[in-house]
Order: C-alpha cells, then structure tokens, then sequence
C-alpha cells in the first residue's frame, strides 16, 4: 500500500484549509438554529458573500484604490454587511412574517444563487483571480517539520474560523445572551414569560448567521480560491446545515465535524493526485455518504432546539 | 413601611385593584367590567369554568394582554403594566399553568434567563445559585440550582417556578390552576407554601376551577362567568353547592345517586399484559386486570405511570410485547381497532381533539367516523347516505344535549365540553359492551361534566363494562364501584370504593403503597 503517500502532511493542512468555509458557516448556523431559526439559505448567503466580497477586492485592487491588505479587509467587511443583510431578510420572512423556515429558506438560496450569478456576469463576466490573503508564517513554529506544515502555514481567514469555535461556545454557554438563545430555541413562551424578546434574539442569531455565512463565502473567494464562479460554493452551505445536526447544536462538536468532512474531502483529492485505481466519482462522492450515514446515527440530544423551525406567536 | 418587609426583603404590595377592565378578542368580550382586588396576607381565589375569564383577567395584570378598558391600582397608585418585565418590576409573579420552564437549562440557569447578571455580559450562575439557596432555606422549598429541569419531578419544578418569581422580588403571586399536574401529597406541600407566603406578607390569586381547593386555601372567593364577575365572597361564608351554582348559573349535581352495582359475566380481562412506552422505556408492565358487566372499575394514577399504554394495548392502538387481551372470552392481543369495534368494544381516547375527532370536519362526518361503512349509513358500502347521517346525527345532538348551530358546523368551532359529548354519543350509539374511558372529562365545564357522569352512570346500570382512566381522583371515587392505583406501569393497589382513605391513594400513587 502506499499510506505514506496519502497520508501527507499536506493532506492534513489541506483539510483544515478546506474546514474554513464549513466552520464559518456552520457555527453561524448553530446560532440561528439554537434560537429556533432554521436557515436553509446559507448557501445562497454564502455566495453573494463571496462574490461581493470578491468584488471589493477585485475592484479596489485593479484600480489600485486601496493597498492589498485594505482592499482585503474590505472585502471582508462587504461580504459580512452583504451576508448580514440577507440573514436580516431571513428573520424578517420567518419571524416576522412567520413563513414555513424550509420553503423561505430555498427561497434565500435560489435569490442567492440567482443575483450572485447574474452580478458576476453583469459586472465581471469571465472568472478573474484576485490576490486573496497571503499564507502567514511564524517564526520558529512555521519551521517545526511536519506540525509546522499542517498548523502554521495558512491564512488568516483560517485562524479566524478556528478561534470562532470556543468563541461561540462560550457565547453559548457562558453569556446571558447565549442562554436567551438556548431558552428561545427551546421553550419561547417561558422567555417571553421572563421578559425575554424571542424576535429580537432571532433576529440577532439570524443575523449573525447571515454574516458568518457571507463570511465563509468570501474565505473561499478571497482566500482560499481567489476567484470566483457561478455556484462557486457547490452545495457547501447545505453541508454546513447538515454538519450542525451531525454536531448536536454544540460548537466544538460542529468544527470537529467540519473537520471530519474536510478530511475526507482532502484525502479524495489526494487519491486523485497520486492516481490510485479508484474511481475518482466514489471519492467525490464518500465524504457526502460518510455525512449522510453520521447523521443517521447521530443520536437525539438534550440540546435540541425544540421550537426550531416553529415560528412564535404570544396568545391562548 | 420599611418595617414590614417581606422575607426576600422586597416591600409587599398593601392592595391591588382591577376597576372595570375589559377585553375584548375578535368574536368575544372575554372580560366585561370586571372588577377585582387582593390584599397583602390573603389568598384570594379566582374560579371559573373554562373560558370564564380568569386567567385573561390574570395575563393582563402580567403585562401578557392590555386590557381595552379599565384600571390597574396598586396600592392606590394608577399603573400601566405593559409586559411581564413591567409585572415583574411591579413585584407581580405569575406561575404559569405549563411552566414556563426550560427543560434543558437548570435550575439556576432558569432563574438568570432575563435577568441581569452581576458580570455584565457573562452568566454568573453560582451568585444566582447561592440566592437561590438561601432563598429556598427561608421558604423551605428545597431545590437543588444545578440540576436541568427535566430531572426534576412535576411538584419540583414547580417550586422551581415559586421560588424563582420570589428571587425576582414577587409581592403578588398570581397561581394558574397551579394544582391540576400534582398528587395529592404534591397539593398538601403546595398548600403549606402558599399558607406561609400569605402568613409573610405576600398577596396571592389562586385561579381554579376545583370547589373543595378553593374552599381550603383561599380567604376570599370570586366567582367568574361568560367574562363577568359574578360575586366575590369570603370563603367562609362559601359551600360548594353554592359556588357551583354560582359557576354554572344554575343548582349542579356534585353527589350522584348510585345503584347497588349488578354486575355480571367478565367481558374484559387482561393477563399480563406488558408494553413500551413512546421513549421505548417500559410503559406497561405485567399488568392483569377483570373487567365485569355492569361495574365501573376506575385506574387512578399520576399522568404518565402507564395508563396511556394501557388504554392504548386494549383498544388495538399499541403493541403489546407480551402477555394476553380478551373480550368476551375471545383472545384479541394486538388485534387491529376495526376488528375489536365490531366486537363491542368503544374508547373515549384522552386526547379528543387528536384522537378522538378530525376537527376540520363537520359534527355528522365526525358522527359517523367509525360506523361510515354501517349498512345503514351507505348503499352498496360506498355511496354515502348524508341524509341518514344527518338525520342520525341530529338524534344524538339532541339526546346528548350538545350544542351545535347543526349537524354541518365543523368540530373546531364546538367548545370542549360539547367535543366531548359529540364523542361519548357516537361512542354509545354503538351500544357498546366494553367502554375504555381516558380522562372523559378533563378539560370539561362542570355542566357537561354533570352530564357525561350521569350516562357513564346509566350505561353501568345497563350493563356495560366500564373502564375509567383518570388522574381526577373525585372523579374516580364519584363513579368507580372499584378502584385500581398505577405506577410506574404497574398496577400497585386495588380498593373497593367504599370509605376509601384518600391519604392511601394518594400513596400508592406514588409508589409509597
């Protein structure tokens, strides 16, 4: 066999690369769904991020109005404004206006998908690559053999992500406002019994869903990739809804899921590299299949947001 | 005042006043002019049949519904009370009828949800837990802040509720039918509480519909109805025949005139009859039972010890993993409902409006949903015969007195006592020797209680067989000739109804037999 060969150091450093986007948008996903918001439209949230993202970068760089690393942050900032905006409409169609949270959802990603192609092909037209965050490297660390490899060689947008998960499961866990979403995910008549708004801590989470869903688009955008396509995600937002059930609703559980599904996903691409007699469709297809068999499997949790996906309505 | 403030330290509310208040919802005045007050010390009482108005009355005073008309004093001053956090600033508590609990969370957790920390932005849940502890030291209501809710019993979590709108600074305590999920032993418990908080200086409402409650604990009673204040009263000067009349608005039967039982051959027996409950635990378990003609045996019991399970293995709507069912000395273990319909047996499930009507359909499509196939109700098995059913619905509406504009009006329009009726006649219609009755009257206006007691009466005398699953133990001792005590799926007692020791009941109920 030829393990050495699959199992690299590059394959590893890889996959926590390809986690960044998952882990964004999946912790974002958390918190909606903890509060009781099912959001199906972060794919489609994801993409205008990476696209306006893009944009930003695309213009202010080719124009030279804005040094690289400006022009960078901006990108950033616009793919988080952009992204939050359309988690605000979410909150507003399903808590507001109380639509069914699946079918408001596809509609998000279908308007997502949609406008970001059509503004690519309005305002850009072929793809085009821009320069995206460079590979930060450490003194010493980066030098360690192999560690240094897989931890200490990647861009910013990575260490980002991977400081969101005991972010978030503080917020969670530790903070009154991470316990008004677990209370409104789980019983909203008792929050709003005690003084809690269930429509405001939705949309709040919906929002910051919303935000860290543009903000994964624009990782792959704008740092991962640097360029952008039509349907550049490829589905990975629906992945992400699917890694928060796989994770059980719990940060730390969601990236390591995240990271599951990178792995597997780094280790297809590696087999297509060095060639092995697989077909290369069973490759593409294991990480979906391993996602889809974790989650048939996973159990049911005491952290289950009950009222998700059920709109709230004070009365008799 | 500073003189006599409450334990928690919080200033007690001396009188609160409701002048005149009116609430109106599209189609009903659910509150017309009503006046109502309680002071500091007193346990004021607040009865009503369902949808008289008491608990509107009571969300308004929380800040959950803003009246259309009328005044709010508290100690005299005029206030607004605009939602629960206004209520709670005001030193008004609500427990809720469902807690307004989080199953999830603990104890503590539940507690801090809404409130501001000490720390800002991060919880700081051992300053809650140590409050909460002295706090249940002075009112001797024991809790433990760290455990989650759903570990908790029924009677726990209530305290729970209690002591948490104390920790929030409560001077008024507004209870919503705060017995209705707890044994007797739990009502004991809750009883003595609700004596000291009034003994220390706190205002309680004590909503309900039960007459003898509300003849113990409160000082004081109003009596609501249709969204008026009928009259208030000093409880001494109440009796319970006199505050049913004044209830229902009219004299109500609470002692029924029984026959000696003339019971003869068995027609149900089980025989160690064992079955999972929906979490997969074991719901049922070895559990044998006879059932003869022309008695009623009662099942008392805590909700959730099995008696849903058992009605649910008898009448073919639940698997049973072992042992055997038979009627009329025919073994029916897991037979399909039809079979076991044709065979004369009838169930009035506990969930009507779930299992027992299809409310988007009309009152004669509801009468007919299980004999639509009865050759009197089709031609060849397939055409219906509408004009018969309605003209056989009509029999019944009338005979079971239930009010209905007409056969065509649909069930989600009925109230639930009428519900109810509908089911017990389409139920009897079917001259049934066997009848499995689930909770026939929770939920249930004393009339139609009245009324349905009395043909569950009747139908013994006739000669059928009758199964009564209740958690309303009055219930059970008004019409059982014998009673069986569940727990934990398990049959634990068996008593003849006659001088039965309530006290015992309420033991065995709970496992302490």
């Amino acid at each position: 066999m030829e393990l050495d060969a699959i199992f690299t150091a590059s394959v590893f450093a890889s996959a926590i690369r390809l986690a960044t986007p998952y882990i964004f948008a999946a912790l974002g996903e958390t918190f909606a769904q903890r509060s009781g918001v099912l959001n199906l439209g972060v794919d489609g949230m994801m993409l205008m991020g990476a696209f306006t993202g893009f944009y930003a970068v695309f213009i202010t760089q080719q124009e030279g109005t804005l040094s690289e690393p400006l022009s960078l942050l901006f990108g950033v900032l616009i793919a988080l404004i952009v992204g939050g905006l359309m988690g605000l409409a979410m909150a507003f169609v399903s808590v507001t206006l109380q639509a069914k949270q699946g079918i408001s959802g596809i509609g998000v990603y279908l308007f997502g998908l949609g406008l970001s192609e059509l503004l690519f092909q309005q305002w850009v037209g072929t793809p085009k690559s821009v320069s995206g965050f460079p590979r930060i490297t450490f003194p010493i660390l980066s030098d360690i053999p192999v560690l240094g490899e897989i931890f200490f060689h990647h861009n910013l947008l990575v260490y980002v992500a991977f400081a969101l998960v005991p972010i978030s499961a503080f917020v969670l866990n530790r903070t009154t406002f991470g316990l008004m979403i677990r209370a409104v995910g789980q019983n909203p008549e008792a929050a709003d019994a005690m003084g809690v708004s269930v429509a405001r801590v939705r949309y709040a989470t919906t929002t910051i869903g919303g935000m860290l869903a543009g903000l994964a688009g624009a990782s792959l955008s704008i740092a991962l990739i640097n360029l952008f396509q039509q349907n550049l995600t490829a589905g990975q937002g629906f992945i992400a809804v699917a890694l928060v059930y796989f994770g059980g609703w719990r940060p730390w559980a969601v990236a390591a899921g995240a990271m599951l599904f990178s792995f597997v996903n780094a280790l297809q691409l590696q087999i297509k590299v060095i060639g092995l007699d697989i077909p290369s469709e069973f490759a593409v297809m294991a990480p979906y299949v391993i996602t889809i068999i974790a989650l048939v499997f996973a159990s049911k949790r005491q952290e289950q947001p009950t009222a998700l996906t059920k709109p709230y309505e004070r009365g008799e | 005042m500073t003189n006599n403030l409450l334990p928690t330290g919080h200033e007690p509310i001396d009188k609160l006043d409701m002048i005149g208040i009116v609430k109106r919802f599209p189609g009903v005045l659910a509150a017309d002019k009503i006046d109502f007050d309680v002071k500091s010390g007193e346990i004021h009482a607040l009865l009503g049949e369902n949808g008289a108005g008491k608990s509107t009355l009571m969300k308004m005073l929380y800040g959950l519904y803003h009246p259309d008309e009328g005044r709010i004093l508290i100690n005299g001053a005029e206030t607004t009370i605009s939602n629960p956090q206004d209520a709670i600033g005001h030193g008004i508590g609500m427990i809720h009828q469902h807690f307004m609990l989080v199953p999830s969370l603990t104890v503590a957790e539940n507690i801090a949800l809404g409130m501001k920390s000490s720390r800002g932005l991060r919880l700081d849940l051992d300053v809650v837990s140590r409050r909460v502890l002295e706090l249940s030291e002075i009112y001797n209501l024991k809790v433990n802040p760290d455990l989650p809710i759903w570990q908790l019993a029924v009677g726990e979590q209530q305290r729970v509720e209690i002591l948490r709108a104390l920790y929030k600074g409560a001077a008024l305590l507004i209870l919503d039918e705060p017995t209705a999920v707890l044994t007797p032993q739990e009502v004991d418990g809750l009883f003595r509480i609700l004596n000291q908080l009034a003994d220390d200086g706190h205002a309680l409402v004590f909503i309900s519909h039960k007459l003898h409650e509300v003849l113990e604990i409160s000082h004081r009673v109003t009596v609501l109805r249709d969204g008026r204040r009928v009259n208030s009263i000093p409880t001494s000067e109440a009796t319970r025949p006199k505050l049913a009349e004044m209830m229902v608005g009219r004299p109500v039967l609470l002692e029924y005139e029984k026959n000696a039982a003339d019971t003869r051959d068995d027609r149900l027996a089980l025989d160690g009859v064992s079955a999972l409950s929906n979490r997969g635990t074991v719901g049922l378990d070895k559990v044998s039972l006879r059932l003869r003609g022309g008695e009623i045996v009662g099942v008392a019991g805590v909700s959730g010890n099995g008696q849903q399970e058992l009605a649910q293995c008898i009448t073919g709507l639940r698997e049973a993993t072992a042992g055997k069912v038979v009627v009329d000395g025919v073994d029916v273990t897991n037979a399909p409902p039809a079979r076991l319909n044709a065979m004369g047996l009838s169930y009035i499930p506990e969930e009507r409006m779930i299992d027992g009507v299809i409310k988007e359909f009309s009152v004669a499509e509801n009468y007919v949903l299980q004999d639509h196939g009865h050759p009197k109700f089709t031609t060849a098995k397939i055409f219906m015969l509408f004009r018969v059913i309605r003209e056989a619905c009509r029999q019944a509406i009338k005979t079971y007195e239930i009010k209905t504009p007409g056969t065509e009006t649909l069930v989600k329009s009925l109230s639930g006592g009428n519900i109810q009726k509908l089911v017990l006649a389409r139920e009897l219609s079917r001259a049934p020797g066997v009848l499995i009755a689930a909770q026939p009257t929770r939920g249930v206006d004393i009339g139609a209680t009245e009324y349905i007691h009395q043909r569950l009466l009747d139908e013994r005398d006739n000669g059928t067989a009758i199964l009564l699953i209740s958690e309303d133990l009055d219930e059970i001792r008004a019409l059982s000739d014998r009673i069986l005590v569940m727990y934990e799926g398990q049959i634990v007692g068996e008593v003849e109804n006659v001088d039965v020791d309530i006290e015992r009941l309420g033991l065995l109920m709970t496992g302490g037999g």
